[in-house]
């Protein structure tokens, strides 16, 4: 595999897998805006990259010329073989798709498996906290996600790291990789038709059983197929994006002395703190090819090119966050696009955000002071999900 | 004196946010796939003004009006 020419001209030339660009992406946007409200790339066989909140928002409404059928911008563009309804599902199949997904993941339903997700917090915490310091990020933020979106399914919480290690398969090395990715992806679809098969000769009470007794529009069941896919994005979409929420958080607490003494002291702060981290903090960056030429935002747009669709970029736009650069836990008004905007808005934000919460409130509980590490450094995943995969933090006060 | 505040929520534009839910729960409510709706006639109470106006500018949909009467 060759090695990408590094980037020595972002608006021209850019390339989110750019070490510079997982490190620090921030700076990059704010100088691929004040350039233009879209950029192209030449990369990964032609992207465009919307920069401002209103361009990400026009072409995340327009299915008419920008399909979800690719979500993903990689190296080589193969012929879609495996989907997963309802993301990578365009009108009219996407709305019956996405409808069976929805009752699941409403507020009141995510509600009963808080308390299930706070023992499993608590948990994860009780394996550290009497050490001086702890990588926060593989023993804490990483097993949250992945429990939860498990016990919800009804598999076994302990099978978390095959499916960790599957999504890091798909979603960080697939982009260069397809051979690996068609690895993951394959022993994923044996993963779950066990399952499936199980479920059939033995019914359980779990998500599983709910999507396969579910019925389409034709008012028949799911196929197999279609289980199967709907499963597949559960898992990649549930896990390493909460993870990466939950982690950046934490980051920004470890960093913040300010912030997080006012979050233990006014509790009630807590929701605009998770959407203020949720709007700073973006871990999803989604993609659509482009079908039919259209122009956006006055640039034209050509078929035949992907569209890295930045919903964290369009979250640090100033013309539409005042301070877009500051983390303001308080922040009153905050319309931010963390989980999308229009159809395809994230069936699991609900999942996300009590997920997120807990995490928060459970570690600051049991963990009011700590900071990052000096001796250990930060590092953050490449791609699609960015978020901290290292988290190195010393627990407990200063001394 | 001004009259009342009127909410709807746009059931074409609303994609389930819960935004709206969660900042004014006295205000909307949502149905079994969690799209939100204003719950009753929709008519603000004068001391939940602020939070209609908080939901409506938190809807990252741009989803919910607010008229007055």
């Amino acid at each position: 595999m060759n090695k990408p020419v590094p980037v020595t001209d972002w608006v021209s030339d850019f390339d989110h897998t750019d070490p510079r660009w997982t490190e620090n992406p921030y700076p990059i946007w704010d100088e691929l805006r004040a350039a233009s409200p879209v950029v192209h790339t030449d990369r990964f066989l032609g992207v465009y990259m919307p920069t401002t909140y209103e361009a990400v928002k026009a072409i995340a409404y327009d299915t008419e010329h920008f399909s979800s059928r690719r979500i993903i911008v990689r190296n080589s563009r193969p012929p879609i073989t495996q989907t997963a309804p309802p993301i990578t599902s365009d009108p009219p199949e996407h709305k019956p798709a996405k409808q069976l997904l929805l009752p699941p993941f409403t507020p009141d339903a995510t509600k009963k498996l808080e308390p299930r997700v706070r023992e499993i917090c608590n948990e994860l915490i009780d394996q550290f906290i009497s050490d001086p310091s702890v990588d926060a990020a593989a023993r804490y933020t990483k097993h949250i996600p992945v429990r939860a979106i498990a016990h919800m399914l009804g598999i076994p919480e302990a099978d978390g790291d095959l499916f960790i290690k599957w999504i890091h398969e798909i979603l960080e090395l697939g982009i260069t990789d397809e051979d690996t990715m068609m690895r993951a992806v394959n022993e994923m679809a044996v993963y779950f038709v066990g399952h499936i098969e199980a479920r059939k000769k033995q019914p359980t009470d779990d998500l599983i059983s709910t999507l396969m007794h579910a019925k389409g529009p034709d008012g028949q069941p799911l196929s197999d197929m279609h289980v199967l896919g709907s499963l597949r994005l559960l898992l990649i979409a549930g896990i390493d994006t909460t993870w990466s929420a939950i982690g950046a958080s934490l980051w920004h607490l470890a960093k913040t002395p300010a912030d997080r003494e006012r979050l233990i002291a006014e509790p009630a702060l807590m929701p605009t703190a998770i959407e203020e981290f949720l709007r700073a903090f973006s871990p999803v960056t989604m993609a659509r090819e482009v079908i039919k030429e259209t122009a956006i935002a006055g640039c034209p747009v050509k078929p035949d090119n992907m569209v890295l669709l930045s919903f964290p970029a369009a979250n640090r736009d100033p013309a539409m966050f005042p301070d877009a650069d500051k983390v303001l836990i308080d922040r009153k008004e905050n319309r931010h696009a963390a989980f999308g905007l229009g159809i395809h808005r994230c069936v699991g934000s609900n999942l996300a955000r009590m997920e997120m919460t807990v995490a928060i409130e459970e570690w600051l509980k049991r963990i009011p002071d700590f900071r990052l590490d000096p001796a250990g450094r930060v590092t953050w995943s490449e791609g699609t999900v960015r978020g901290p995969r290292q988290l190195p933090l010393l627990l407990g006060a200063a001394r | 004196m001004a009259g009342k505040l009127k909410i709807h929520v746009d059931p074409d534009k609303c994609q389930g946010h819960s935004r709206c839910k969660s900042l004014a729960p006295e205000l909307f409510e949502l149905d079994d796939y969690g799209y939100a709706h204003a719950i009753g006639d929709g008519v603000v109470p004068e001391d939940l003004e602020d939070k209609a106006w908080l939901a409506k500018s938190n809807c990252p949909e741009e989803a919910i009006d607010i008229t007055e009467d």
